[in-house]
């Protein structure tokens, strides 16, 4: 009786080919969805590293219809308005995500947390236009200044999610110990919860620095493009996603090159930065523990 | 004795008065410059959004939402062509993501060693981050000529009597933006239904495994039931970033403002229309117009975000509380 139990009937053999059946599929879904990315990546390496030279990274385009040229401009356009973007964004989001972490039992933080998710979803193209009405309206011109507004928009949410996210994490006994050893509430937040999750901080502040980087709606109606180098904060400024974009779009051959290797350099500076985010904070995890 | 304590706190109080107010100084700070201003953000947009496009509202009404013509030299704004682009191109994106992004984060969770299903999650993490104009450019280069001259045509071949086959292989519209689409939004499905199932307690599986399941049986009647409306939430979340994607879009789906049944047709979508006029727009009411489809591409993703937002919520506290239990 007890071996013919053990003996797999035909409903046991249906569920084992069912179970086996499934996981073939779904491993087939994961590579059906990891092939187009691959190509993307492919493509982007294989063309980008055809048209680089250093003219990309050193000299202005050229007029409409001449070969060869540059994006320099475009390159440092973008570290500008990064760099713009970064200044007025992270102090805020930090100092919201210290709020939502340290000061953030009560209705007021849950309702300002929700919304900050929400914000994070609000397109881009919506964030160029506000961007647009605040600074270039009133300004009467595009400029550098209303592009690093609007990247400064996007980046707001994330700093402030991933600040408060480092924070929580830092223990309660850590609190505890410099409250109970008389520090005030303000030096126990800034001089040992914040060290403490700086590296979460830091790591939330670079992916969102990668995510700006490669922004192109909101830059279009308000850092608008230039073919020259960047004058002044007031003055439409270049952005290498822009031109990356203008270049795909136009008919010129040479234009196309250029911009897959634009690509290809952004690229690389955003995987480099979301790479190097997580093996960071891999080490300084272990290190902490 | 009795008189030594009293003196005690005379020399303290001052002290923790000044301490009292150092910490209201730091408490004020991070409420006004933090918590205050990110509100103040908020709002900002929001009445700008409004502001911009009060001139539009008023002209049009409701007829801005049903009205099929768009042109500007004509004073004539209907954005019902580009909310049809953005809604079935977005359907598209939907329909091939859904199920192969639920099954890669089934894949990755329940099905692969860990190893093999945390590097799925940390490449798929990684290719969220590639930036849609880099998508666009692969699309028009490399999946437009290839949609044009192999794809399109094989249907047109097979199905001419099919209404949404219809029409020459153009390579860029309806097809190709939903399928761009569907590349961008996976990687968010992904990740987001990955983590509503890793909130899915120990125990629902093993409760389905020591009764003799296999591993596809306890995965599919005790963790996806159990995550279902956290899986919506993960492709509501997807939608909304269709729904909101510009570039990538703008740049594969041909910006023609028709409203066709063939997949094959160029269209427009809402956030493409703003992207490429809102230069060009060159007297009030035109930029008005665009706002306002700014504004309703706002609307419907803030809802749309809002509901996947709480549906993700409540999976992860009903989860944590059935832990504390």
């Amino acid at each position: 009786m007890a071996t013919m139990a053990l003996r797999p009937t035909a409903d046991i053999v249906r569920r084992q080919v069912v179970d086996r059946t499934m996981g073939a599929l779904l491993c087939l879904s994961a590579i059906v969805a990891l092939t187009p990315l691959a190509l993307v990546i492919g493509y982007v390496l294989a063309n980008g590293l055809a048209g680089i030279n250093l003219d990309l990274l050193t000299k202005l385009p050229k007029p409409v219809g001449e070969l060869g040229g540059g994006m320099a401009n475009a390159f440092l356009g973008t570290l500008i308005v990064i760099l713009l973007a970064s200044i007025m964004g992270v102090p805020i989001g930090m100092l919201a995500g210290i709020f939502l972490s340290e000061m953030g039992n009560n209705h007021f933080a849950s309702v300002l947390r929700f919304l900050t998710d929400v914000l994070t979803g609000v397109p881009s193209i919506v964030i160029g236009i506000v961007a647009y009405t605040l600074i270039v309206v009133p300004m009467h011109s595009f400029s550098a200044l209303a592009g690093g507004v609007a990247l400064a928009l996007i980046m707001i949410p994330v700093v402030t999610r991933t600040t408060e996210e480092a924070l929580r994490r830092v223990p309660q006994s850590l609190r505890e110990a410099s409250l109970g050893l008389g520090v005030l509430e303000w030096k126990t937040t800034l001089f040992v919860v914040v060290p403490s999750g700086i590296g979460g901080i830091v790591t939330g502040i670079m992916l969102a620095v990668a995510r700006i980087s490669g922004e192109t709606a909101p830059l279009l109606f308000t850092a608008f493009g230039s073919r020259f180098w960047p004058d002044g904060l007031n003055k439409p400024i270049a952005a290498a996603p822009l031109q990356i974009f203008q270049y795909a779009v136009a008919p010129y051959k040479d234009w196309h090159s250029q911009a897959w290797a634009a690509a290809f350099l952004l690229m690389l500076l955003i995987l480099g930065l979301n790479i190097g985010v997580r093996v960071v904070t891999r080490t300084g995890f272990q290190r902490i523990r | 004795m009795a008189a030594a304590i009293p003196a005690a706190p005379r020399k303290v109080l001052p002290l923790l008065g000044a301490a009292n107010f150092h910490d209201r100084i730091f408490r004020g700070v991070v409420v006004c410059f933090g918590a205050i201003a990110l509100l103040a953000i908020i709002f900002v947009i929001v009445g700008a959004m409004v502001e911009q496009s009060v001139v539009s509202v008023n002209t049009f009404g409701l007829n801005f939402i049903w009205g099929q013509n768009w042109d500007p030299v004509k004073r004539q704004f209907g954005a019902l062509p580009f909310i049809y682009g953005t809604v079935v191109s977005s359907f598209i994106a939907l329909l091939v993501a859904t199920p192969i992004s639920i099954g890669v984060a089934i894949f990755a969770v329940e099905m692969a060693p860990p190893w093999l299903g945390n590097t799925i999650s940390v490449v798929v993490e990684l290719l969220a981050a590639i930036p849609s104009v880099l998508l666009g450019l692969w699309g028009i280069f490399v999946m437009i000529p290839f949609l044009q001259t192999t794809v399109e045509p094989w249907f047109i071949d097979r199905f001419p009597n099919v209404p949404l086959f219809q029409g020459p292989p153009y390579g860029v519209g309806l097809l190709a933006g939903g399928l761009i689409l569907a590349i961008m939004v996976t990687p968010t499905i992904v990740a987001i239904s990955r983590d509503v199932m890793l909130a899915v307690p120990i125990s629902q599986r093993e409760a389905m495994l020591a009764l003799g399941a296999t591993n596809w049986e306890a995965t599919a009647r005790a963790v996806l039931p159990y995550c279902r409306s956290g899986l919506l939430g993960a492709i509501m979340l997807g939608m909304g970033r269709a729904v909101g994607e510009t570039m990538a879009v703008t740049m594969v789906i041909g910006n023609r403002a028709d409203i066709s049944a063939s997949l094959f047709h160029p269209s427009y979508t809402m956030a493409s229309v703003i992207a490429n006029e809102f230069t060009e727009a060159t007297y009030d009411l035109y930029v008005s117009a665009l706002v306002e489809v700014g504004l309703v591409l706002f609307v419907v993703t803030v809802l749309m975000n809002a509901a996947a937002r709480l549906l993700v919520w409540s999976t992860a506290q009903s989860s944590q509380q059935l832990g504390a239990l």
